[in-house]
């Protein structure tokens, strides 16, 4: 009986009580009244003009942009010949295009395991970090810490990338003068971004400033979420800070690890701003390029369209391959047994 | 009773009367907590602050050392990079796009989220679907095509296309968020609205638009973050036409080839950042508390 109730309430939300009951009786209702201007209108005017915008200009571009990948198209000439998967081929021997492909696979291993790991830490700092006795707390000001980590959320990314790249620069950044200040001479000078060894680590580290705080205020919410009783029980079974961590609170906020895995991912895929505003050209050896850049760079400088929608094809279903992996993973080591509540 | 509680003494938290000292296990769990939330608040903040600082030095000094303080605050850097390098335009034109983009979106995808959550009918499951897709598949897989649609629309480097192409990439995620929320609202209250007479038109903006105004308000600022953080749409499809701030900001970082004018470009990301701060700091208990509700479906 508990077992139902409990899938019920994970399926709609905790309404599931509410919809199917009233559901039904409503399309009866609906079938015996007959259409009225009122109606008409009202689902022409509020299903079909954001219907009409999205599809115009999200779903067809989506389309079309499979369509393009099959031809030679360069966009200002009229005819476009078919050429099936020639550009595929063409993408696949590419070592630039390859070279690309391995940075956004470094990205989308390195990025999000850092981002979260980094972020659980600091929430679980905030929630449960307090005293050990009575009421289950977090620290003192917490909050200040929550408000003040968020902030490079809300900050442009490209504004990010510009300001970082001062800070790295060589002779009159904040971080060489940091370091050289306290006593490390090595790094006078020292070129973060213009150095293939480290360029691509100085990268992934700006991506990781701006949004540990948005995951760390999402694991927050999830972490309060959990029922104080819970812990409670925990601490007085022995559990230590370390073991409730790990044993309580990451497998009930599991849902919420999944949901930043899969963004963080999606966005490693990509990283098009950070790379464009730290070294525009690729890095040195091509060390920080990825692929969204070289797309960029094929439609809009060569006006190769068609091999150009070919990479964002390529892309796309990389995307979709690394959600499909997330899930699958999520799954296999038991994600899906009934422990959130 | 000794104040030095080590950990497997948390077994006996039963057999004590309630103390409202701390341990020492506790302090120093405190301590290191403090020091670590620490740490990385100021990995956070010094960036920005040495950023505003730097906002108001001469490029000689900046050269001179990355910590001295400028010589005047003066505000010759803002001037330079509000009028001269084109920032002050740019940021009227973000705010131009942004607030209508906002408006078109907020209310086109609350109607559309309030059909698909109150209404059964034929092909809502899929409409439904058709949104989530546009959520998980890559932005610039689209950019090549929409470069094209635009320009047959007479749309292309103009603010009204810029405009379309915000609303319609920023629909899914609304309509996704409050459809949920739309879901949650009782039906007694449509019926009583519909026994009192109002249409459907009424019963939407006089009953439940109002009643869904936490989640709009929620979907809103993450709408406005978005669309005012967004780069690869405008430098795609509005390359050659009058740009917004996050495209000016980055030609102005790209152009400083060697004429170098760091003071103003640090000027340049001050206003860039700091108005959104400032929304940020003042909306903020609205948003952490959204952030859950918007991410956890």
């Amino acid at each position: 009986m508990t077992s139902v109730k409990t899938q019920q309430s994970r399926n709609d939300d905790g309404l599931a009580a509410v919809v199917p009951a009233t559901a039904p009786q409503q399309v009866i209702k609906r079938r015996r009244k007959p259409l009225t201007w009122d109606k008409v209108s009202f689902f022409a005017v509020f299903l079909g003009l954001p219907l009409a915008i999205y599809l115009l200009f999200v779903i067809w571009p989506f389309i079309q942009a499979f369509g393009y990948s099959l031809t030679d198209w360069s966009g200002f000439s009229p005819n476009q010949n078919f050429i099936g998967l020639e550009n595929y081929a063409k993408i696949f021997t590419d070592d630039i295009f390859m070279k690309a492909m391995g940075n956004n696979i470094l990205l989308v291993i390195f990025l999000p395991i850092i981002t979260i790991i980094l972020s659980l830490v600091l929430a679980s700092l905030v929630t449960v970090g307090g005293s050990s006795k009575g009421q289950i707390k977090g620290l003192r000001n917490s909050s200040f810490y929550r408000v003040v980590s968020f902030f490079p959320y809300t900050i442009p990314a490209i504004a990010i990338g510009i300001m970082w790249g001062q800070i790295y620069d060589p002779s009159g950044g904040l971080l060489n003068g940091i370091l050289t200040g306290v006593g490390l001479d090595q790094f006078k000078d020292f070129a973060w971004l213009g150095d293939k060894n480290t360029a691509m680590i100085a990268t992934m580290f700006v991506i990781v400033w701006g949004f540990v705080g948005f995951y760390m205020v999402l694991f927050v919410a999830g972490i309060k979420g959990i029922p104080a009783e819970l812990f409670e029980a925990a601490r007085i079974d022995g559990a230590g800070r370390f073991r409730t961590a790990v044993s309580i609170t990451i497998p009930l906020i599991r849902d919420n690890i999944q949901t930043a895995y899969i963004y963080m991912g999606i966005l490693a895929l990509d990283a098009f701003v950070y790379m464009a505003a730290l070294n525009s050209g690729g890095g040195p050896d091509n060390s920080t390029l990825v692929m969204a850049q070289q797309l960029f760079f094929t439609a809009f400088s060569k006006g190769q369209f068609g091999l150009a929608s070919a990479m964002g094809v390529v892309l796309a279903i990389a995307t979709l391959i690394f959600s499909g992996l997330v899930f699958a993973v999520n799954k296999l080591t038991g994600g899906d047994k009934d422990v959130s509540l | 009773m000794s104040t030095k509680v080590s950990t497997p003494e948390m077994k006996s938290l039963h057999f004590q009367p309630r103390t409202p000292a701390t341990s020492t296990g506790d302090k120093v769990v405190g301590a290191v907590s403090h020091t670590a939330l620490t740490i990385w608040t100021l990995i956070v903040i010094l960036p920005l602050l040495w950023t505003f600082m730097s906002s108001f030095k001469t490029s000689s000094e900046i050269f001179a050392s990355p910590f001295s303080l400028p010589g005047e605050w003066k505000l010759d850097n803002y001037i330079k990079a509000w009028s001269e390098a084109g920032i002050g335009s740019a940021f009227l034109n973000s705010v131009i796009v942004v607030a209508v983009a906002l408006v078109i979106v907020m209310v086109l995808g609350a109607m559309c989220a309030y059909v698909l959550a109150r209404y059964t009918f034929p092909g809502s499951r899929a409409i439904y679907y058709l949104m989530l897709a546009g959520l998980t598949f890559p932005i610039f897989l689209a950019m090549v095509p929409l470069f094209f649609v635009l320009k047959n629309m007479g749309l292309l480097n103009t603010l009204p296309g810029l405009i379309l192409v915000y609303v319609g990439f920023a629909l899914p995620f609304t309509v996704f968020f409050l459809f949920s929320f739309f879901k949650s609202l009782p039906h007694e209250i449509t019926e009583a609205a519909a026994l009192d007479g109002a249409g459907e038109w009424r019963t939407f903006f006089q009953v439940m638009l109002p009643m869904a105004k936490p989640g709009l308000a929620s979907v809103a600022i993450f709408n406005f973050l978005g669309l005012w953080n967004q780069f690869l749409i405008p430098v795609s499809i509005n390359a050659a036409g009058p740009r917004v701030l996050s495209q000016e900001l980055a030609a102005f970082a790209g152009q400083m080839g060697y004429a170098v004018d760091y003071g103003a470009l640090f000027a340049a990301v001050s206003v860039t950042v700091i108005p959104v701060l400032i929304v940020y700091v003042i909306f903020q208990r609205q948003l952490q508390g959204s952030v859950s509700q918007g991410t956890s479906k």
